[in-house]
């Protein structure tokens, strides 16, 4: 898939976001005054700007409103409703909060949205079938532990980092190792793509046009496999090793600004990748794969 | 639940205009769809087929539905044009007609009074050659002609000669009724819907397709069977074929017998003066032994029964008929399958099952029609016997050096079977059948300020037909007609420009060419080609003093002609496709179209061939001015209507005014015949009755209905020519015979081939280079969305096909370890280019090809100069020359069949190394400068409201 | 409606016959034409007469070789268009409801005036039907020409999809194929027509027929009626004076 900048800015920011916000429900700290908002003033600075960069994505982004309505059945409009009922009840605990009492229910509410939200987020991307790579449990799985871990970080909780980072280590590896086989085992071939499979080796000769097209440009996006070597063990060293070396360590205030910022960009490297290598299925129309 | 509420019914538009396509030259009928725009004035909103046109029946191709942006093309040219930079720079400025016209009349007028053949008049694919052609003669050049020279001269040629007709344009298959059909070297056709079509009717009914191609696609990807041959040799897949058949007896004996001249007698002592010539009666009809009597009967006597293998001793000479030589030649084991399969690429087996399959279909799988029928001998037949086998072809066999006897083989397979003109085999169109004879001969007379003694083009029965001046040279500019190419019935314009730069067989003074691209697509060598047209002599004037060119875009060629006259689009301009010409006649009927402007020219544009009327005017060509010197035809549409080319014919068949009013075909001009056309859909069509519909050669009721018609004057039944005796004249005379005599160094050549019956021998450029090194046939299709040139300007078409790799087959592929998005450097043995390869598994092991036409120069089209068709597009022109490559002795041959000239495209070989991937593809050749066009950079086309 | 509806009785959709597609993109640029004149806004081209031309196609012709295991290698040209699915899972992640599908007759639509361009239904659509317009910002699709097919304005007989309309080689079809005695029902029964990708799980509505038999020219069925009846000129003229002279005089009169 194209990574565009936006869907990974989107993903990355506001999952780090939501992920302290979730922390701060908890009272995980449970600061208040100032500090509170400085608090929440990045989670809300890391979530909403992550869903304005979501908006930058749209082709009609005037119309944003129109995706409250399809929470029945849509998983986009799941997530729209998900952010904003979190950010709303968050802001009004952030208020409480600020003003020196924290509503501990309502935090935990707050909490719950996080994690729904971001539950939803990835669930748009887990729904897909025609992207095998994230039509998968650790999707999700990856995303909330990600986030989990990323608030911890910023919400300087040590063990939950400590733990919630190599889970999502773990759990990446895992996406990754089960990811790559994934689009072969789904079943799904230029051979059932054109019903041609069963008559003989199937491949592309002419595509519909000479040049590029929307689907080539969003869909038919290709790294090089040694690039995703390279990308994936920097994206792991800087996601989690270092931010689990540091924290291991024990944090200070500036270590803690290294992981912090270390991390930001592992995820958005592991974003980048979780995009690029996504491969969606229509590909295979265009040859983007060989397949027997 | 809330669907929103759709509007199912919307206005379509607000009027509907019928014209005819010109996308291509197949001759569409469409459904020009206007609605008002915004500024209030009726465009072109939709365009779709014309469900009622004989010719397409409502489809349409890509190229059809595309016309609206070839309508709304920036390329368009908007004015008369006068070349201020270097010839080739692409500087012009924009003058008014008054002024190029009288620019026009100051270079012709003067060349006109004193040496007409100084204007050479050369025409592109356009189907009004009846008026440019007449246009030329009223000049009185005798260098005219339009493209078909380069184009398939050897198809028209070979079926005129052989059976009165061809596939190219006036010849299809039987499409209900076939049951077999075989196509021989097709990717899109003149006929390109109505093939279709036929194919959807063959599929429908489960009717089995053979494709012959080196190139599995297109219409080739969904035939049932495949055979991809190697190029060059199809002749000998065909002679196979016959091989096989005649040895098995699978012949229609009483077919040959009635309507070819395999009955004639022909003279076999080599000491006769008219050895290998039809033994004659005294009103030189051929001879034929009648069964009746046993005796010689000229071959059209009432009554007469024909022996097939007559024979016959006269004078102490001894004739045989036809069929004798057929049978000697044919029979012979060196066209066995098994001797011919490595060459052809096709095992012996599947030839052999070929031929069966042929046998099968045509002789247990005849078709009978109870329809009674008449021939010209006044025998009345009870039913039609069909054998459905049916054939196409077109310029996979033609455009090869071999090509006008391998298309005779082809005819030869088609006739020895009974399967031309009859039920499931080939028919033929109206005009056709018209045999050669019918046909003018070529005319060459110049006389200063008069006109040419007649039609410059035609079909020369012997050498006494040649266009040769006294002294026995070349009397045309491109030497049709002459020694180097005896039946070249279209013209030769590939040689035209070479010829004029090289001043051989003379000077010429004006280039007046029209829709052509012969800087580009349309040019072999054109790297060589440009430089001529550029070229100065001694005195730093161009060696081609003036050249005029009429287009409607922006073309290569533009950037290289003195004078622009800008031609309109097709949406805006008169046309006839008419029967004196090109039309739009199917099997069964006679039709013929107009073109009428649907759209006003929003440009200082005109018609080209109003123009033509206007220069005549002012030329004062006879014919084309009163008696008191003003203009005859106020335009083109005048002339359409008004014109009048024999008693009774014009160029618009219906509507034509009668003793008791309106009559069709013939008739006195009608001066609302255009409207009237326009009113029934803008075309006119007359069915031929059903006892007329086939054996149109020897039926009566057909040549009594097609005089009715107008397509000629008096019945003129014939029979089909596999001994084509004018070949054997030219023979005779390369054998030193008669007073017109050949130059001694094409003897040889022409002794082998101008053989009267169909023969096979290797594309000349195999002699030329050497096989082992060039080891692969390199060729080009024409891709069905895209015509040459002009779908380079059109926003649609050029996603479609923006650039053009070259194919390999896999032998080639792997062998050179060739892997995605490679490029490869291929030589000839005349140039080289390096360009992007892609592989292809269902090709030929020995042959590579691209599509035609799709790059572009840089700077031409109103293109961005970095636009793929530039950068990654290529020409494969660029290898081929005029001439093929010296081989030692002393003489430069020329790279066409000997027999008509037709350019050998498809003989080309060259090799293929890996390159390095040049920034773009290579040679370049330096960018016109054309005068700039505004190019959107983004097109939102919508004329309704949105 | 972002939900699907209740499946329809009627299922309105396209058999493709692969059989007889010769790949000449006559479909596509007449689907572009209708569409871009009709049906909400213009389908556009960006850089048309540039480096890169790109426009919106909701028609797209490709073309795919088959290497059988013997024989030779074969072409098989391949439109694709929107396949109307039954369980379209590009109308359930519209967040929307722009993209829906109909429930008299199944046809999946978007409607421009609600659609946010999100572009979710084009990554969800396994087959690339769907594309967003970049000059309009909303996505575009094969509409199945709903403003012809009951459009009051057309002749009955042109009340069928641009495409169908226009395809010179008659390999497009248009048909209730919710009808089990439709046309095109019956084609998809005599031919085995097929589903593409069947385990994304789309149901999709359009079929495909599958390409006859190729290259089955096997040898000597009918070999026997080559059997050679002379074995040169000489003897064929022989053999054909005793044929001719066998028959009845006046032959096939
Ligand atoms: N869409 C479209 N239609 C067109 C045109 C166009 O540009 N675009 N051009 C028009 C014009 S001017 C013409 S002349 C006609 C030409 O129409 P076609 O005759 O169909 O012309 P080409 O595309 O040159 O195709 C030649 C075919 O012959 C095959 N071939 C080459 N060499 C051999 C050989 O030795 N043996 C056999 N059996 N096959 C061989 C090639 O693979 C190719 O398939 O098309 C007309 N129609
Ligand atoms: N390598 C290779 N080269 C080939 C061939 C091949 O098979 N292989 N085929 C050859 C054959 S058969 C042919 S016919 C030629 C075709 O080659 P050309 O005859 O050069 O054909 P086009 O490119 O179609 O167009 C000629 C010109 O007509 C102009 N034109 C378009 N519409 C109009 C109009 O309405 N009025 C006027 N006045 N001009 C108009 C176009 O702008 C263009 O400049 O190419 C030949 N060249
Ligand atoms: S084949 Fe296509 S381009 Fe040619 S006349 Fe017909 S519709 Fe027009
Ligand atoms: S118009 Fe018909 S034959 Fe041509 S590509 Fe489309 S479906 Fe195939
Ligand atoms: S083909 Fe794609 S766009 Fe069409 S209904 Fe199916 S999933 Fe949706
Ligand atoms: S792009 Fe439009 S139709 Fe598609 S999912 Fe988004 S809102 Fe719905
Ligand atoms: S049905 Fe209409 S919208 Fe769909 S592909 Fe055909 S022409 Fe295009
Ligand atoms: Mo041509």
């Amino acid at each position: 898939m194209n990574p565009a900048p936006s869907v990974i800015i989107f993903t990355t920011l506001s999952g780090m976001g939501f992920g302290l916000l979730f922390w701060l429900g908890l009272g995980l700290p449970a600061p208040t005054g100032w500090v509170a908002f400085g608090f929440f003033f990045v989670a809300y600075a890391l979530a909403v700007g992550g869903l304005m960069a979501s908006a930058l994505h749209l082709g009609r982004p005037e119309r944003a409103l129109k995706a409250f309505t399809q929470w029945r059945s849509s998983w986009l409009s799941r997530e729209a409703i998900a952010a904003v009922v979190t950010l709303t009840l968050g802001g009004i605990f952030a208020l409480t909060a600020i003003f020196g009492t924290p509503l501990a229910p309502l935090g935990w509410l707050v909490s719950l949205g996080c994690a729904g939200t971001i539950w939803t987020t990835s669930m748009i991307y887990t729904q897909l079938r025609s992207v095998p790579r994230w039509h998968h449990w650790t999707t999700p799985a990856v995303f909330l532990t990600l986030a989990g871990g990323g608030g911890a970080l910023l919400a300087n909780q040590g063990l939950a980092a400590l733990v919630l980072l190599a889970a999502a280590a773990v759990l990446q590896g895992i996406a990754w190792f089960t990811g790559d086989r994934r689009f072969a085992r789904s079943g799904t071939t230029l051979g059932t793509a054109t019903g041609l499979g069963e008559r003989g080796e199937v491949r592309a000769f002419l595509p519909p046009h000479s040049g590029s097209n929307y689907l080539l440009k969003e869909f038919v996006y290709v790294v090089g496999r040694r690039h995703v070597m390279y990308l994936r063990i920097i994206g792991m060293s800087l996601a989690f090793v270092l931010p689990l070396a540091i924290l291991a360590f024990g944090l200070t205030h500036v270590t803690a600004v290294v992981a912090i910022l270390a991390h930001l960009l592992g995820v958005l490297c592991l974003r980048w990748l979780f995009f690029a290598q996504a491969e969606h299925v229509v590909g295979l129309y265009y040859g983007a794969r060989r397949t027997a | 639940m809330n669907q929103p509420k759709l509007d199912l019914s919307p206005r379509v538009s607000d009027e509907v205009r019928k014209t005819t396509c010109y996308m291509c030259a197949c001759r569409c009928g469409i459904d020009v769809h206007m609605k008002t725009g915004p500024d209030g004035k009726k465009k072109v909103a939709y365009i779709e087929g014309n469900r009622d046109h004989p010719v397409n029946q409502g489809v349409l191709c890509a190229k059809g539905s595309a016309g609206i942006m070839q309508q709304n093309s920036p390329a368009r040219l908007r004015a008369p044009m006068r070349r201020t930079g270097p010839r080739g720079s692409g500087q012009y400025e924009e003058i008014s007609w008054d002024e190029a016209l009288d620019l026009a009349v100051s270079w012709l007028k003067p060349i006109r009074d004193e040496a007409p053949e100084k204007l050479a008049f050369f025409t592109g694919r356009d189907q009004s050659q009846s008026f440019t052609g007449l246009w030329a003669q009223a000049y009185g050049t005798p260098n005219y002609a339009a493209h078909g020279g380069f184009c398939s001269v050897n198809m028209a040629a070979a079926g005129i000669y052989t059976m009165g007709g061809a596939f190219w344009e006036f010849g299809q298959p039987d499409w209900d009724r076939t049951k077999l059909f075989l196509l021989f070297g097709v990717a899109e056709d003149h006929d390109s819907n109505p093939i279709k079509l036929g194919l959807a009717k063959l599929k429908e009914r489960g009717a089995r397709t053979v494709g012959i191609n080196p190139v599995r696609t297109g219409y080739n990807a969904i035939a049932d069977d495949w055979f991809g041959v190697t190029p060059g040799n199809d002749g000998l897949l065909i002679l196979a074929l016959i091989h096989c058949l005649m040895t098995a007896g699978k012949i229609d004996a009483e077919y040959l017998a009635r309507f070819t001249n395999a009955s004639v007698l022909v003279d076999q002592d080599p000491k006769s003066p008219d050895f290998g010539l039809f033994l004659r009666d005294d009103d030189l009809q051929p001879l034929v032994i009648d069964s009746r009597t046993g005796k010689p009967a000229p071959w059209n006597g009432q009554g007469v029964e024909p022996v097939l293998t007559g024979k016959l001793r006269r004078g102490g000479v001894t004739h045989l008929s036809v069929f004798h030589l057929m049978a000697e030649r044919y029979a012979d084991p060196v066209h066995a399958p098994e001797t011919v399969a490595d060459r052809v690429g096709i095992p012996a087996a599947r030839i052999r099952r070929l031929a069966a399959d042929i046998a099968d279909v045509a002789f247990n799988q005849e078709i009978v029609l109870d329809r009674e029928w008449t021939d010209f001998r006044g025998k009345v037949h009870k039913t039609m016997v069909g054998r459905p086998v049916s054939v196409h072809a077109m310029r996979g066999i033609s455009a090869h050096s071999n090509g006008f006897q391998t298309c005779r083989a082809l005819h030869l397979l088609q006739i020895l079977i009974g399967a031309v003109e009859t039920p499931g085999g080939m028919r033929f169109k109206p005009p056709y059948p018209k045999p050669a004879t019918a046909h003018p001969r070529p005319h060459s007379r110049v006389t200063p300020g008069q006109p040419l003694d007649g039609p410059h083009l035609g079909y020369p029965q012997g050498p006494e037909d040649l266009c040769l001046t006294p002294q026995g040279a070349p009397a045309r500019i491109d030497k049709a007609f002459s020694w180097d190419a005896p039946l070249s019935a279209h013209g030769l314009m590939h040689m035209v420009i070479s010829n004029a730069h090289a001043r051989d067989p003379y000077r010429i003074d004006t280039l007046f060419l029209f829709m052509a691209n012969m800087a580009w697509n349309s040019s072999m060598n054109v790297g060589g080609v440009t430089k001529m047209l550029t070229d100065t002599d001694e005195n730093g004037d161009y060696v081609i003093p003036r050249i005029i060119y009429a287009d409607a875009y922006q073309s290569e060629m533009v950037g290289y002609a003195d004078l622009i006259l800008p031609d309109t689009t097709y949406l805006e301009r008169h046309d006839c496709i008419s029967l004196l010409d090109r039309p739009i006649c199917e099997a069964d009927a006679a039709a013929d179209a107009i073109r009428w402007p649907v759209v006003e020219p929003d440009r200082d544009v005109r018609g080209f061939q109003s123009v033509l009327c206007d220069l005549a005017a002012r030329l004062a060509l006879p014919g084309f001015v009163n008696a008191d010197g003003t203009a005859k035809y106020a335009d083109y549409a005048d002339y359409i209507q008004s014109h009048l080319r024999r008693p009774g014919v014009g160029p618009l068949a219906g509507w034509r005014v009668g003793p008791t009013g309106l009559q069709h075909g013939r008739g006195d001009p009608n001066d609302s015949q255009i409207a009237t056309y326009i009113a029934n859909g803008g075309f006119w069509i007359k069915h031929i009755p059903d006892e007329a519909a086939y054996y149109k050669p020897f039926n009566r009721a057909y040549q009594d209905w097609a005089v009715e018609t107008g397509l000629f004057d008096a019945p003129a039944p014939y029979i089909f020519q596999l001994y084509a005796e004018p070949l054997r004249r030219f023979q005779r005379a390369a054998e030193g015979q008669g007073d017109r005599q050949p130059p001694d160094h094409l003897r040889g050549q022409m002794q082998v081939t101008m053989d009267p019956l169909p023969i096979w021998y290797p594309p000349f450029e195999d002699a030329h280079v050497d096989p082992e090194e060039y080891d692969l046939h390199a060729l080009t299709q024409r891709p069905a969305a895209m015509y040459h040139s002009w779908g380079g300007a059109n926003a649609w078409l050029r996603q479609i096909h923006g650039h053009n790799p070259l194919y390999l087959p896999t032998k080639v592929w792997e062998k050179h370890g060739f892997k995605e998005g490679d490029w490869a450097r291929v030589t000839s043995a005349h140039g080289g280019i390096t360009v992007p390869v892609a592989h292809q598994a269902s090709l030929n092991a020995h042959t590579v090809w691209t599509w035609n036409a799709i790059a572009k120069r840089k700077g031409a089209w109103a293109l961005d100069r970095d636009a793929p068709e530039a950068t990654k597009g290529f020409l494969m022109n660029h290898l081929i020359h005029e001439l093929l490559p010296p081989k030692g002795d002393g003489l430069r041959w020329a790279n066409s069949d000997p027999i008509t000239g037709q350019a050998a495209w498809f003989d080309l070989r060259v090799k293929i190394e890996k390159s390095a991937a040049p920034s773009e593809v290579q040679p370049v050749m330096p960018p016109l400068d054309l005068p700039d066009r505004d190019t959107p950079d983004r097109l939102t086309w919508k004329v309704g409201p949105s | 409606m972002t939900q699907l509806p209740p499946p329809s009785s009627v299922k309105l959709g396209l058999v493709i016959d692969l059989d007889t597609c010769v790949g000449c993109h006559a479909c596509v640029v007449a689907c572009k034409g209708w569409n871009t004149e009709n049906y909400g806004a213009p389908l556009s081209d960006t850089n048309p007469y540039g480096a890169d031309p790109s426009g919106t196609f909701l028609n797209r012709v490709h073309s795919y070789e088959v290497i059988p295991d013997e024989g030779p290698a074969q072409q098989v040209h391949f439109p694709k268009s929107c396949l109307h699915c039954e369980d379209a899972p590009c109308v359930t992640v519209c967040p929307t409801g722009a993209s829906y599908k109909r429930a008299e007759d199944g046809i999946v639509l978007v409607n421009e005036s609600a659609c946010i361009g999100c572009q979710l239904c084009a990554w969800a659509c396994p087959y690339g039907a769907r594309e967003a317009d970049p000059a309009e910002g909303v996505m575009k699709k094969c509409t199945l020409c709903v403003d012809r097919i009951y459009n009051e304005n057309l002749p009955e007989i042109d009340r069928t999809p641009a495409c169908v309309r226009t395809c010179p080689s008659k390999a497009r079809h248009f048909g209730d194929l919710g009808d089990p005695d439709s046309a095109v029902s019956q084609l998809v029964a005599e031919r085995g027509g097929f589903d593409l990708m069947p385990e994304q799980g789309c149901k999709p509505v359009n079929k495909y027929l599958p390409p006859r038999a190729r290259d089955t020219d096997e040898v000597d069925v009918l070999a026997p009626l080559l059997e050679p009846v002379a074995q040169d000129g000489k003897g064929l003229v022989a053999w054909l004076d005793k044929a001719l002279s066998a028959l009845p005089k006046g032959g096939r009169a």
